[in-house]
């Protein structure tokens, strides 16, 4: 559905354009059919610039795009036409109504029943009763479910969210998210740029956390095994140092740390080695209160790439 | 031609829902339309009379050359509409502006400019769509004011010989044809400030500088450098069509999506 090779971008800034801005890196990525694809980066890392990339909306400086089916730079007309774009801020025309708003991009996407197509889209994002309604009159949830409407109005194969809930209060969001989940669901495919990582962890099937460059590609729990590995924490009413050594020698077990009344074990298969463990705890005479795994959040992650990419530069 | 029409409702539904860009849009054509009508109903009456020769009124010498025939009110009343026909010769110059002034930075600050460009609308459609908003009220506008002038003309009743020179072909050709073709160039002109500037404001100012080569003409011809004719009208025609063409053409180069979406703020 989206595929890029060494994608980049360089701004000529400076009146005479005299200095160079790299905002997208030798971006290669793959997002299948049916994805929901979440790009995560800090602001200014450049993921506006590629979601406008990859709509054909700016010229790439380097490198090749297929977006849809299409090539990118070659076939921006048909790309525009089967994707759909929420951009950051709704953009809507204020002084005409949300009906009028929906028409006028059905029109230009050429859809087929615009009224049926505009009428669903009013009814599904409870927008139908004030259809009549200028969008100045709006709130900023209304305005952004009017947005989501308006980038799904021509049935694309293909959705484009930038930063779809920024700015808008719980309620919103949620609602927000819950449709973004409904979109999801029915199959499509979705690339959508976040700060909001809790969101991003809810909803997409792979992220990519971005800083010009991209830094990695997985689905976050393999993301968090690879960047924290998997850790279990065994919860004992005391431990012995004894103990310690104990669980050191059993196979899959990796580095051993008692913090408290706990034995924090780094294991590569906790699934396999925790029935060891806890048989040989056990034995050993320690009284076992809880299990469980330490679950590194999307957050913690994306802080630790971004930190050391800095570190880096 | 759907995505053109598109535009064009689309533009003429925000603009006809601003008031003050309608009492803008009105204001003009109706005080260039009431004032030359003032100015000859009361020169058409005492101010010249028959006895002050044409040679002794202060008038062009190449103008007064063509008055042979004419009593000295018809020729002075001749005279005060030529530069009242390049005051109408403003409307289509000044209409199509306003509108299209804010045609781009008005989507610029609004943001949904991004979007429009999102959608398959080709750079050309966007343009003629963003043009023809513009220019179609401004025509519209002025053939209407010209017809109101025409009509005030009767009911102060303006003597055969300026009804006939009204009504000639110079002036028909002027209204009729070099009119839009005003507003197609002062409407490109408008497009292309409105997606270099930042600012409605001084798009809507930029943009009124297409005035400037019309405002030369009145002072030529008030001067007596330029005396309007025919062949000055169909060479004015000739010229403003290359022109037009030509700004077309370099519009839809100089149109950058990525420059216009990156570059503004």
């Amino acid at each position: 559905m989206i595929k890029t090779q060494g994608l980049t971008k360089v701004f000529k800034i400076g009146k005479k354009g005299e200095t160079e801005l790299v905002a997208v890196d030798d971006l290669s990525l793959e997002v299948e059919s049916g994805e929901v694809f979440g790009f995560l980066g800090p602001n200014g890392a450049g993921k506006t610039t590629t979601v406008r990339m990859l709509t054909g909306l700016i010229r790439p400086s380097s490198g090749s795009a297929q977006v849809a089916g299409f090539e990118l730079g070659e076939d921006d007309t048909n790309i525009r036409r089967n994707v759909g774009i929420l951009t950051e801020s709704p953009g809507m025309y204020e002084r005409l109504t949300a009906e009028k708003n929906l028409t006028i991009f059905a029109n230009l996407y050429d859809v087929p029943d615009i009224e049926k197509s505009v009428n669903k889209y009013l009814s599904m994002l409870d927008l139908w009763e004030r259809r009549h309604d200028a969008v100045g009159s709006f709130s900023k949830g209304m305005r952004q479910k009017l947005a989501v409407a308006r980038a799904l109005i021509h049935e694309p194969q293909i959705l484009f969210l930038d930063e779809p809930t920024t700015g808008l209060d719980p309620e919103a969001s949620k609602t927000v998210r819950d449709f973004v989940e409904e979109l999801k669901n029915e199959g499509r495919t979705i690339f959508m740029t976040t700060h909001n990582l809790d969101e991003a962890e809810r909803l997409c099937d792979r992220v990519g956390i971005f800083q010009q460059k991209l830094l990695t590609v997985d689905s976050p729990s393999n993301l968090r095994e690879k960047m924290f590995g998997r850790k279990v924490v065994f919860h004992l009413s005391e431990v012995k140092p004894e103990w310690i050594d104990l669980v050191t020698n059993i196979a899959g077990a990796g580095n051993v740390e008692a913090v408290d009344n706990k034995l924090v074990i780094s294991l590569q298969d906790p699934e396999a080695s925790n029935p060891e463990i806890i048989k040989a705890l056990v034995m050993a005479g320690a009284q076992l209160r809880f299990v469980g795994e330490i679950r590194h959040s999307l957050e913690q992650i994306y802080l630790e790439m971004v930190k050391s990419t800095e570190r880096g530069q | 031609m759907k995505h053109i029409k598109t535009i064009i409702n689309k533009e003429w539904s925000e603009v006809f829902k601003n008031r003050w860009v309608i009492s803008t849009m009105t204001l003009l054509p109706m005080l260039f339309t009431a004032l030359p009508l003032v100015m000859l109903a009361t020169t058409g009456g005492s101010a010249l009379s028959a006895e002050i020769g044409a040679e002794s009124s202060g008038l062009p010498a190449g103008f007064v050359a063509g008055c042979a025939g004419l009593s000295a009110t018809d020729c002075m009343q001749i005279y005060l509409l030529n530069q009242f026909m390049l005051m109408f010769m403003m409307m289509p110059l000044m209409i199509p502006t306003t509108i299209a002034a804010y045609s781009i930075v008005g989507e610029k600050t609004t943001r949904s400019l991004e979007p429009l460009l999102a959608t398959p609308i080709t750079t050309i459609e966007l343009l003629a769509g963003k043009g023809l908003a513009a220019v179609i009220p401004g025509a519209l506008i002025s053939y209407a004011a010209f017809g109101v002038f025409i009509l005030g003309g009767l009911i102060i009743k303006l003597s055969p010989a300026v009804l006939a020179y009204i009504l000639s072909p110079t002036w028909l050709l002027g209204i009729l044809v070099l009119g839009p073709i005003l507003s197609v160039i002062a409407a490109i002109f408008a497009i292309y400030v409105s997606s270099r500037v930042s600012d409605p404001r001084v798009a809507e100012q930029l943009s009124g500088m297409v005035i400037m080569p019309l405002l030369l003409v009145m002072f030529a011809v008030l001067a007596g450098k330029i005396v309007i004719n025919i062949w000055f009208m169909l060479i004015a025609i000739v010229v403003c069509t290359i022109v037009a063409f030509g700004m077309l053409h370099l519009g839809t180069i100089i149109f950058d999506r990525e420059n216009i979406l990156t570059k503004w703020k």
